[in-house]
């Protein structure tokens, strides 16, 4: 139940884009459609629920104080937690080049409109940055890394969704000013949408 | 291609035409996080400026031996450990800003800026185009970092750098500091602004 929990509070409260800012980049640079958002949402999602549970298990049993204790005890009071940053960047930068092998050969379609942005995925804030906060918040189990890792992929997956709905249709029905066409505008919704997700902030799930 | 790079406009460029944030959108995750105040954004364009520079030279170097299926964990060992350098030259130097960022310092590794002028630029360009690049687009990067955190700390706190610059006769007269503007969604809307004034006076730039 307490993982459930989580869950939704990764998606809603803890939402990546609208509550922490993580992941910007690709997220202003793919959601010109719905399509190519969402994939790129499932991708972002994929990897987030498979490195976080990996790097769970590398801050457990190797990172942490004390973790290496398994190995006998006068290891013990051995500290490897300096490592932690090149360590979860290295599984994320792996697990990225098997994802950007993977579409590029089952989905060259997906590939080609993605284009940067794929190998950009290793270097999403919203993935080092989950590896980090379940760092930092203590989690128990396996089960609640891959919880929350879940939610924080289905609340990114949401946002680019909207703001790429949303961004359509202002292409279609909405007079913008030339200067603020495209990106700009793009900058405000998503501002707008954030101080919108604040009112999130104040439950206690 | 390779060849026949002009350094002058691979320095210049990034300036404004090609901002790296504005224009080439990256980066944008550290702009909205650490603009809230000026100097500890200051300092932050400088280390990005830094690690941009020398892992473009590092990069292209050894461009002709990274396998292309490895690349992006070759360029991020590369970034980590130049940022793991310019953390404790910080910490040795400058304990106080450090301690401001220390989390923020950590965040450059993934900083979209750098994987994407590697990507974009260092892997095919000899390295002294690629240090110009780098320094250009640190530059680049570092001017949208000034213009934000001057106009969010001068609004939000009424100070800069740290000095109260709203005299207090303002508040006394009822002037209040908008608590809007340390959020990080204004962060958003002040480089919205930045991005249409821009745009405004380079009209082949705009969308559509």
């Amino acid at each position: 139940m307490e993982n459930f929990n989580i869950f939704i509070r990764s998606i809603f409260v803890d939402n990546m884009i609208f509550a922490y800012f993580l992941g910007m980049c690709s997220f202003l640079a793919v959601s010109k459609n719905v399509k190519t958002a969402f994939g790129l949402g499932i991708a972002v999602t994929f990897m987030l629920v498979v490195t976080l549970p990996v790097n769970y298990l590398l801050n457990t049993y190797v990172l942490r104080p004390g973790a290496l204790v398994w190995l006998g005890a006068d290891m013990a009071d051995v500290d490897l937690s300096f490592l932690s940053l090149i360590m979860f960047i290295a599984v994320i930068a792996s697990m990225t080049q098997l994802v950007e092998m993977a579409v590029e050969k089952f989905a060259p379609s997906l590939y080609a409109s993605l284009g940067i942005f794929l190998p950009l995925i290793a270097v999403n804030c919203a993935i080092l940055g989950g590896s980090l906060f379940m760092q930092q918040r203590g989690f128990t189990s396996v089960g609640t890394a891959v919880c929350a890792g879940g939610g924080w992929g289905l609340g990114w997956l949401l946002a680019i969704t909207a703001v790429a709905a949303i961004r359509e249709r202002l292409a279609t029905y909405s007079k913008i000013p030339a200067p603020l066409r495209g990106i700009g505008i793009t900058f405000i919704v998503t501002a707008l949408m954030g101080i919108a997700f604040m009112s999130f902030l104040g439950i206690k799930i | 291609m390779a060849d026949k790079v002009n350094n002058r406009s691979v320095f210049f460029n990034p300036f404004a035409k090609d901002n790296p944030v504005v224009v080439q959108v990256l980066g944008i995750c550290s702009v909205l996080a650490v603009t809230a105040k000026l100097e500890p954004a200051m300092v932050m364009g400088l280390s990005v400026t830094v690690v941009l520079a020398f892992s473009n030279v590092i990069i292209s170097l050894i461009r002709k031996t990274i396998p292309v299926n490895i690349r992006i964990i070759v360029q991020l060992v590369v970034v980590a450990g130049l940022v793991v350098i310019v953390n404790e030259t910080l910490k040795a130097f400058a304990y106080d800003v450090s301690k401001q960022l220390s989390v923020f310092i950590g965040l450059i590794i993934t900083n979209c800026i750098l994987m994407g002028r590697l990507e974009a630029f260092a892997m095919a360009n000899k390295p002294w185009p690629s240090f110009l690049d780098g320094v250009g687009n640190g530059i680049g990067y570092t001017i949208v970092l000034a213009i934000t955190g001057f106009v969010r700390e001068l609004l939000g706190s009424g100070t800069l750098w740290g000095f109260q610059v709203v005299p207090q006769s303002w508040y006394d007269a009822g002037y209040v500091n908008n608590g809007l503007m340390i959020l990080p969604p204004m962060a958003l809307i002040v480089v919205a602004c930045i991005i249409w004034a821009q745009r405004h006076f380079n009209p082949d730039m705009q969308e559509k």
